[in-house]
């Protein structure tokens, strides 16, 4: 592989005829106090097993109990995902590892509590999510040997702070046909579990993994062919390289006349970035899953479900929809939920401010820093002066930014800079006087072809702006010529 | 796995049980497989006896008693036996669990 | 020949001040020491712990503080309980010098009682066995007759009653393994409604099915015991809530005047095969004696109690398959050698678990692999649900339902050899444990070689104080 290039380079990933199919599965560390099923501390770092429990340990003897909690946050995910909330059963998923104290993990495998939601992306993309599941996680191995690498590795030491620790696997629907569609899914995922306060989102901490199923079929088909699936791919950009490699080595496999083996494969960042395949014993798993025994249903109750919705702060897709609904474009609506500027928006249209311009304005004249300081009813009556007719463009855009820098009422701002209301007699005054100073360029202007016209309304114009220092309206000067003309 | 079939065994093969101890993760001799499969065949043919029940339309209970929503609060609870636990561990270093290495990336 | 002083005594002597807790531990330890040799009914005596719990209960006899309704009553504890500071093993080389860091919660109750626990009972390995001739360990003998098996697989916790070792011990009730042991020693076994007594601590074998059970030489300290050590517990999921109505206080001034006694058809000699004539006349006497106390019996037909084995070993390796995954050497229990941890688990597996055991893993590892698990273990759940139905249907017009506890009386050792011939001996206490009754076992009279034999009285959820009734009244009967 030659040196690696931004996506914006590349003009095409794939060769001509080829798009990728890609799902993501996404395990977020749900944040509780304490474990899914022990009563041990929640809490990453910390030294080795020292936030362990007999419970989460998987002593003889020792039972698990449902963290209330948990269910509570695995709840709201479903709900912000849109999901249908079902009564649902824990499974045992049977497998020996070190890093399993039971050597069987608490999952939910065919009643899981969230099913069929969906989630939009800024791009305008909807993503189906088929699943969303609460488990255990796992404790962790570490190799210790002389390279490091596992092959040569004289043994393992097992820490189990993490096991046991709440999870929840949201599975999407392989919607996603884009390493970049895939990076803004992560991404979105992420602020919206970060905003419903489940999970801290911290794929740099581990508290949220990412597994991408990848495989390729040609454009316009809808076959989903062999699938390979990615796992722990650990920071935004290496799933976009990820993806990127796997897609492009099922189009060689299938172009030089071989297909990929459906298995897991293993990002390896080293050697330029590259798939490994993975244990083989992974693809073979019988897991033989089962309810567990040990645990009862969950039913959980309309009420319930209610209390959690009626909870949910409002999302960011909910935000950019509303802004759609309400006249925004969706450029405009992506930008204003990533600079989190929906709060004023709203509240300035609720003042009574013309929607259409206050989009406009936090589009173009809006950062997140400065909005932070702008008073919405400020706002609102800035714009209000703006389609009225008190100020122009122009000087609206320099008030804006005084208000911001200052925080001071637009009329005091406008006052003090001389924009004074421009009574439009007085403009066809003005204009009425520019025009008899220059009867030569007026003529050619009535009589020019659109060419010459629109050099000398740039002059005429200008000529305005200097008389009345900028006061004037640009768009009633230039109808005020049109009209003029015409007559 | 084999194809059942209506025999002594219920369909068990030697090659089942090798399968079998293979994922319950226990070494088993040839001279053992040959004990153990006509044992578990015959075991396994006991399950005909529920064949002469109508069992259409009944939901498969995993517990006698239709418990649902049991749960514990959020709270952490400090336990004092690590040190206990890890004494009678099999072998420890650095206060974790000491094992020979796995085989294969670690996932 | 028994040998046994009640509970009743032991407490009155202790709160009394005629004799000390620490005294009649002492004695009680020194005649396990030597005559348990024989009989080997303990794993492991923890003499140290037992005296220093009887020095307790004298310290606050002494001192004039209350004390529980055990003071002083040594108890034995089958060795697939937790308990703290004790080795506990599940009779199994796996586990051999394991001691758990916590007490079962039953274990709790009983020294919250004051009972003082001298040791750990023999068993089955994991509990998994009829005879107790599956302990790594070796054998229980029979005290009765030491040429004979004691049932199993709490064969140790009703050999040492039986033996007057103690007045009472702790159990475990999974497929009739304190019913059944309880009938071939001649003493009393009770088992709760599943989710009636904590399963915390309790090392599981099967966890739908596992109960901790009671052995007494009386059903009235049976009953005591019940009361003690039955409750709700957070710290078990499958535990019912509410409160435990108490058996005791009330099992002497109640009678069975119009219980309505159902005798099972399949299990009284004319159905199922291989119920010994002997057990079948005791059968026949319980009823006449339950008749002549004012019971109203009558014969009632369960056909889906002939599927019931079958459902029973297709479920309950299934979930022991995967309760016993966890023994693999990693974090406490016997590790094996090998050159990578898959090879270390399961060389420790291999040497640390016995023939049975070994033999129901695979057996519930194959019901539940892919492409079985709808043929065997769904299948068997809904036979589950069946029975259940059955059941309820039955109850809404008896109160209790009354077989032999064991086909046959206490058999010599190596007896049952063929797997399939010892799982038969459960036939009848197996349904209760599918359904999560409660049921109960009084000895009434005796069989061939003299040997005893048991009547199991069963009843719906919750239904202990029914049963525990009718057992008192047949026991009043055997005594006549």
């Amino acid at each position: 592989m030659n040196k690696t290039k931004t996506d914006t380079e590349i003009k095409s990933v794939l060769p001509d005829g080829w798009e990728m199919v890609i799902g993501l599965e996404v395990h977020a560390e749900l944040a509780t106090k304490s474990k899914m099923f022990s009563p041990a501390r929640n809490e990453f770092g910390g030294a080795p097993n020292t936030n362990v429990h007999p419970v989460c340990l998987g002593l003889p003897g020792t039972l698990p109990v449902v963290n209330e909690k948990a269910v509570e946050l695995s709840i709201r995910v479903g709900l912000a995902l849109d999901c249908t909330v079902q009564r649902c059963v824990w499974s045992r998923k049977n497998y020996f590892y070190p890093d399993m104290p039971k050597d069987y993990q608490i999952s939910q495998f065919d009643l899981p509590l969230n099913i069929d939601g969906k989630l939009g992306l800024p791009s305008g993309l909807v993503v189906g999510i088929e699943r969303a599941h609460m488990e255990e996680d796992t404790g962790k191995s570490t190799h210790v040997g002389d390279s490091g690498r596992i092959h040569d590795a004289g043994y393992s030491l097992v820490d189990y702070n993490r096991s046991g620790v709440p999870l929840i696997e949201i599975v999407s629907r392989p919607d996603m046909h884009t390493a970049l569609q895939a990076k803004e899914y992560v991404e979105e995922l992420r602020s919206i579990l970060v905003a419903i306060e489940a999970s801290d989102g911290k794929m740099e901490e581990g508290s949220m993994r990412v597994d991408a199923n990848v495989s390729v079929r040609p454009v316009g088909a809808d076959e989903l062919r062999t699938r390979c699936e990615i796992k722990n791919v650990n920071s935004l950009r290496s799933i976009v390289r990820a993806i990127n490699f796997e897609a492009r080595r099922h189009v060689e496999l299938y172009e030089s006349g071989q297909a990929p083996r459906q298995e897991t494969r293993h990002w390896d960042e080293q050697g330029g970035g590259r798939t490994l395949p993975g244990r083989a014993k992974e693809d073979s798993d019988d897991y033989r899953y089962f309810p567990d025994p040990d645990l009862v249903p969950i039913e959980p109750s309309l009420e319930w479900i209610e209390e959690i919705r009626k909870a949910l702060p409002i999302l960011p897709q909910q935000v950019r929809s509303t802004l759609v609904d309400k006249g925004a474009s969706a450029s405009a609506a992506g930008l204003i939920v990533e600079r989190e500027l929906g709060p004023l928006v709203f509240a300035a249209i609720e003042h009574g401010a013309d929607a259409k311009r206050v989009f406009t304005h936090a589009e173009n004249n809006l950062s997140q820093d400065e909005a932070s300081s702008l008073d919405p009813k400020n706002f609102a009556d800035l714009i209000k002066m703006e389609t009225g007719g008190e100020l122009s463009a122009t000087q609206a855009k320099t008030v804006l930014a005084e208000m911001v820098a200052s925080g001071e009422a637009p009329e005091k701002i406008a006052s003090v800079h001389g924009f004074e209301a421009m009574d439009s007699s007085d403009l066809e005054a003005t204009v009425d006087k520019i025009i008899a100073d220059s009867p030569d360029e007026w003529q050619r202007f009535c009589e020019g072809d659109p060419q010459q016209r629109g050099k000398l309304q740039g002059f005429f114009v200008g000529q305005v702006m200097k008389a009345t220092k900028g006061q004037a309206d640009g768009k009633a000067v230039n109808q005020l010529l049109q009209s003029k003309s015409a007559g | 796995m084999s194809e059942k079939s209506n025999s002594q065994n219920a369909g068990l093969t030697r090659e089942d049980v090798a399968k079998v101890a293979d994922l319950a993760m226990l070494n088993v001799s040839e001279e053992e497989l040959d004990i153990y499969t006509p044992q578990l065949g015959s075991i396994l043919k006991l399950a005909e006896q529920m064949e002469s029940f109508d069992l259409d339309g009944l939901e498969p209970t995993a517990h006698p008693h239709g418990l649902v929503n049991i749960y514990r609060k959020d709270e952490i609870e400090q336990v004092d036996v690590l040190k206990e636990i890890l004494s009678s561990a099999p072998q420890v270093e650095d206060d974790q669990f000491k094992v020979p290495p796995a085989l294969g990336e670690e996932l | 020949m028994k040998n046994n002083r009640s509970i009743v005594d032991i407490v009155s002597a202790v709160k009394s001040g005629k004799e000390s807790a620490t005294s009649i531990t002492e004695t009680c330890i020194e005649r396990i020491e030597i005559e348990d040799k024989e009989i080997n009914s303990f794993n492991t005596i923890a003499k140290d712990q037992a005296m220093k719990a009887a020095a307790v209960v004298d310290q606050k006899i002494a001192k004039g503080e209350p004390v529980g309704p055990l003071a002083g009553v040594p108890v034995g504890v089958k060795d697939v309980l937790c308990t703290k500071g004790i080795e506990t093993t599940c009779s199994s080389k796996i586990l051999e010098g394991w001691v758990p860091p916590y007490d079962a919660t039953v274990v709790e109750h009983l020294k919250a009682a004051d009972a003082v626990i001298v040791g750990k009972t023999n068993c089955d390995e994991f509990a998994m066995g009829s005879s107790n001739e599956n302990s790594a360990f070796g054998p229980v003998k029979n005290p009765l007759d030491t040429t004979r098996v004691p049932g199993g697989s709490s064969g140790g916790s009703a050999a040492a009653v039986a033996a007057g070792f103690v007045p009472v011990s702790l159990g475990t009730d999974t497929g009739g393994s304190v019913r059944q042991p309880a009938s071939l020693c001649g003493v009393v076994g009770m088992k709760p409604t599943y989710g009636g007594i904590s399963r915390y601590g309790l090392i599981a074998y099967a966890s739908s099915f596992d109960t901790v059970g009671v052995f007494g030489n009386s059903v009235s300290e049976t009953a005591l015991m019940y009361d003690v050590i039955s409750g709700s517990d957070p710290r078990d999921a499958t535990s019912l809530p509410g409160e435990r109505e108490q058996i005791l206080p009330t099992l002497d001034s109640e009678n069975v005047e119009g219980l309505r006694v159902g005798v099972i058809k399949e299990l009284n000699g004319s159905g199922l095969e291989g119920f010994e004539s002997e057990v079948i006349q005791q059968l026949n006497g319980s009823i006449k004696a339950l008749t002549k106390a004012g019971a109203k019996v009558e014969e009632v037909s369960i056909p889906v109690i002939e599927a019931c084995l079958s459902a029973y070993y297709m479920l309950v390796p299934a979930e022991a398959s995967s309760n016993l995954a966890r023994f693999d050497g990693v974090r406490f229990g016997l590790r094996e050698p090998g050159g990578n941890t898959a090879e270390m688990m399961r060389a420790s597996r291999t040497a640390g678990f016995g023939d049975e055991v070994k033999r129901r893993i695979m057996l519930g590892t194959y019901a539940l692999s892919a492409g079985y698990y709808d043929a065997y273990y769904a299948k068997a759940q809904k036979l589950r649900a069946l029975l259940i139905q059955e059941l309820n249907k039955i109850y809404e017009t008896f109160d209790v339902l009354i077989s032999p506890t064991s086909p046959c009386v206490a058999f010599p050792f190596g007896a049952k050899s063929d797997p399939l011939s010892m799982f038969l001996v459960d036939i009848a206490t197996i349904p209760a444990n599918l359904a999560g009754h409660p049921g109960i076992s009084v000895p009434f009279g005796t069989g061939a070689n003299d040997m005893p034999v048991g009547i199991q009285i069963l009843g719906g959820k919750f239904g202990e104080k029914k049963i525990f009734q009718a057992a008192k009244a047949l026991e009043v009967a055997a005594n006549e």
